[in-house]
């Protein structure tokens, strides 16, 4: 085996894997808060990038354009809480899941409509030229190749993830939305306002999903194909717990070297390409198998 | 106004088990079924068979099995349209590669192998619970999209990927040729609406005395509470396993037809993760666990856009609305009913249905 190539191709996935990181980290957030498991993501992620582009290309300046639709997606998670969530406060989970089901049709048919069904490129300014990194490690003696764009999207997701987890863990917000995901009751019976909290998730939300949203579309074009960042995302969580945060970013890392290597050296093996859909959720089923709620998932107690 | 359950007495425990218990609802449904035996057949036109009637049945049979996973045993699937092409695959391979089948048998056979592929696929659900289940059925989902994909010999080699069915396929009975009902016959869009129509009451009757028999049950108390099903004794993996296969059974039988009685060729594009979530709305849409909701789902979400579109030429005239105007309108309306609906009725159509039998039962009485 050629160690330089198996190690190019895992730090490959490994980088794509924060990728889907970005996007598991705002699933997260939302079950956590609120146990509603957001199928929304995807088309909010296409929402934002749409609008932020179509904006742009409207000679609006790029901050401007970054503020607006910053306040858009935060009003947008504020609407879907009050006329959505809020109604089905305490229903199961289903149903709760199914409600964001049809808000992702009714945020695609709006983000299509409102603006256009075109495919638009975005352009950060980050640049998507290789770096080598030979002689790096003298050690092992290896020359492999990353690309820079990939290792700036891992910047970010971990400047992300930093900035959520000091949120969570030093404002008092952060404190009211750690007791809400504890346990909703005994969160409102210390005088937590559960709506105004979950207002905030759905808004954190929405900023996380532009983020998210204008990188992936950095890297493969703004248009509905955007809205699969929500399948990417899900195996990504499942695999790490569906309210873990650190979860979610190992989760990643799992599924996206998993999908890389796969791709290279299994697809080979059973005779066909492009079996990274398939691939990445299989993986998911068998870290499930033998951790049922996801390595950081907390295990539920059930009682009859 | 309208008849009543009260004051119809049975007298034997026979009589009061049937699947129908009131006489106006036995009449009814033979009437219903004679109607679109003998009427339908006689009058609708071609556009009616292929565009409206037999894909509605189609897509029905599909959410019933949908409906027999979620609505009636609580697990999550979002690969019905994975299942649909294992059954459609099924179908045409059985079809192309065995001189004597007929076409009921192949549809009994899809579905049986797409069972079979539910039963793998839904043996995760033994150990996992809730949201983590979907991981499974999509992996069903996209191994679908890509097997029939990556190896040929399951579309005979077609290049195109896109196989369009011969009318020598269409082998209802055994000698069938020298009768009027010949290949012609069946290939025709009367004779579709026909094995359509057939196959759908055949799997509704089972379906409607499965969910009230010991197994029904069975799976409703492994919705309600797998844990307090397991202490009283009902077995919980068997239960769940045996709703996987029924449900994609019903997804199977439906694939084939979807190909065989609807668009009349084989492409596995068509069975993508957009048509498991058709699946899907239909049965929140229609009514989670019930029947007669999962038709009333499958003509509402089908129908919806082909009535913007009619309704919109009707009253602009012809193409005056663009089809991307059409498309976005009717998932925010399909969106938006899905949300309403689950908030203000989350039984579907199907508890509307009830509710409105309800007011007429009292009217112009009470209110």
């Amino acid at each position: 085996m050629d160690y330089a190539f198996f190690l190019e191709v895992l730090v490959g996935g490994l980088l794509s894997g924060i990728m889907y990181s970005l996007v598991a980290i705002g699933f997260v957030l939302i079950y956590k808060s609120s146990g509603v498991f957001n199928f929304a993501q995807g088309t909010m992620l296409l929402l934002a990038a749409l609008t932020f582009v179509s904006l742009t290309e409207r000679m609006v300046n790029f901050w401007v354009a970054f503020a607006i639709t910053l306040m858009i997606m935060v009003v947008l998670g504020i609407i879907i809480e009050r006329t959505v969530m809020r109604p089905l406060a305490n229903q199961s989970l289903l149903s709760l899941f199914m409600a964001t089901v049809g808000l992702n049709y009714f945020l695609e048919g709006l983000a299509q409509g409102v603006w256009d069904s075109a495919v638009h490129g975005v352009n950060l300014g980050i640049s998507n030229d290789p770096i080598f990194l030979i002689d790096k490690f003298p050690v092992l003696g290896l020359d492999i190749i990353v690309s820079y764009f990939d290792m700036a999207a891992a910047g970010i997701a971990g400047l992300m993830i930093l900035g959520l987890s000091l949120f969570f863990t030093f404002t008092r917000t952060g404190l009211s939305l750690r007791a809400v995901s504890d346990d909703h009751l005994a969160a409102m019976a210390v005088g937590i306002p559960l709506s105004r909290i979950w207002a905030i998730v759905w808004a954190v939300t929405g900023v996380i999903c532009l983020i998210a949203g204008l990188l992936w579309g950095d890297r493969v074009s703004v248009s509905f194909t955007l809205t699969s960042a929500v399948l990417k995302g899900l195996p990504v969580i499942l695999i790490g717990g569906l309210t873990s945060i650190p979860g979610a970013i190992v989760g990643g890392l799992i599924i996206g070297a998993s999908e890389k290597l796969g791709e290279i050296y299994v697809a080979e093996w059973i005779g066909g390409q492009g079996i990274e859909h398939w691939w990445a959720y299989t993986t998911a089923l068998l870290f499930l198998m033998v951790r049922p709620t996801g390595i950081f998932g907390e295990k539920e107690i059930e009682r009859v | 106004m309208f008849y009543r359950e009260a004051g119809k007495l049975v007298g034997s425990f026979g009589k009061d088990r049937r699947m129908l218990p009131l006489l106006e609802d036995r009449w009814l449904a033979v009437l219903f079924v004679a109607f679109m035996y003998f009427v339908v057949t006689a009058i609708a036109s071609d556009y009616m068979f292929t565009a409206i009637l037999i894909p509605i049945m189609v897509l029905g049979v599909a959410t019933l099995g949908l409906n027999i996973a979620v609505g009636y045993t609580g697990q999550l699937s979002l690969g019905t349209a994975g299942f649909m092409c294992f059954g459609a695959f099924s179908a045409f391979n059985l079809i192309l590669r065995i001189d004597w089948m007929t076409i009921p048998l192949a549809f009994f056979l899809s579905g049986m192998i797409a069972g079979g592929v539910g039963i793998i696929f839904g043996l995760p659900s033994l150990r996992i619970k809730g949201f983590y289940l979907i991981v499974s059925t999509l992996a069903a989902q996209f191994f679908a999209e890509w097997v029939f994909n990556a190896y040929p010999w399951f579309l005979n080699y077609t290049s195109s990927g896109v196989v369009s069915l011969p009318m020598h396929h269409y082998r209802v009975f055994p000698g069938q040729e020298n009768t009027p009902f010949n290949a012609a016959f069946w290939y025709s869009s009367q004779g579709r609406y026909l094995v359509t129509l057939t196959v759908t009451i055949l799997l509704v009757l089972a379906c409607k005395n499965l969910v009230r028999s010991n197994t029904g049950r069975n799976w409703m108390a492994v919705r309600d509470m797998d844990i307090a099903a397991k202490v009283i004794g009902i077995p919980v993996a068997k239960t769940k396993l045996m709703a996987f296969f029924i449900s994609t059974f019903y997804c199977g039988v439906a694939g084939a037809m979807y190909c065989y009685c609807y668009i009349g060729n084989l492409d596995f594009m068509i069975f993508n993760l957009r048509r498991s979530f058709l699946v899907m709305f239909m049965v929140i849409v229609g009514g989670l666990g019930s029947i007669l909701g999962s038709f009333l789902g499958a003509i509402f979400v089908y129908a919806w856009p082909i009535l913007i579109t009619r309704g919109s030429d009707f009253i602009f005239g012809g193409g005056a609305i663009d089809t991307a105007f059409i498309e976005n309108n009717s998932k925010i309306v399909v969106g938006t009913i899905i949300i309403v609906l689950l908030i203000r009725e989350p039984g579907g159509f199907a508890a509307l249905w009830s509710s409105s039998k309800q007011k007429l039962r009292v009217w112009p009485f009470a209110q």
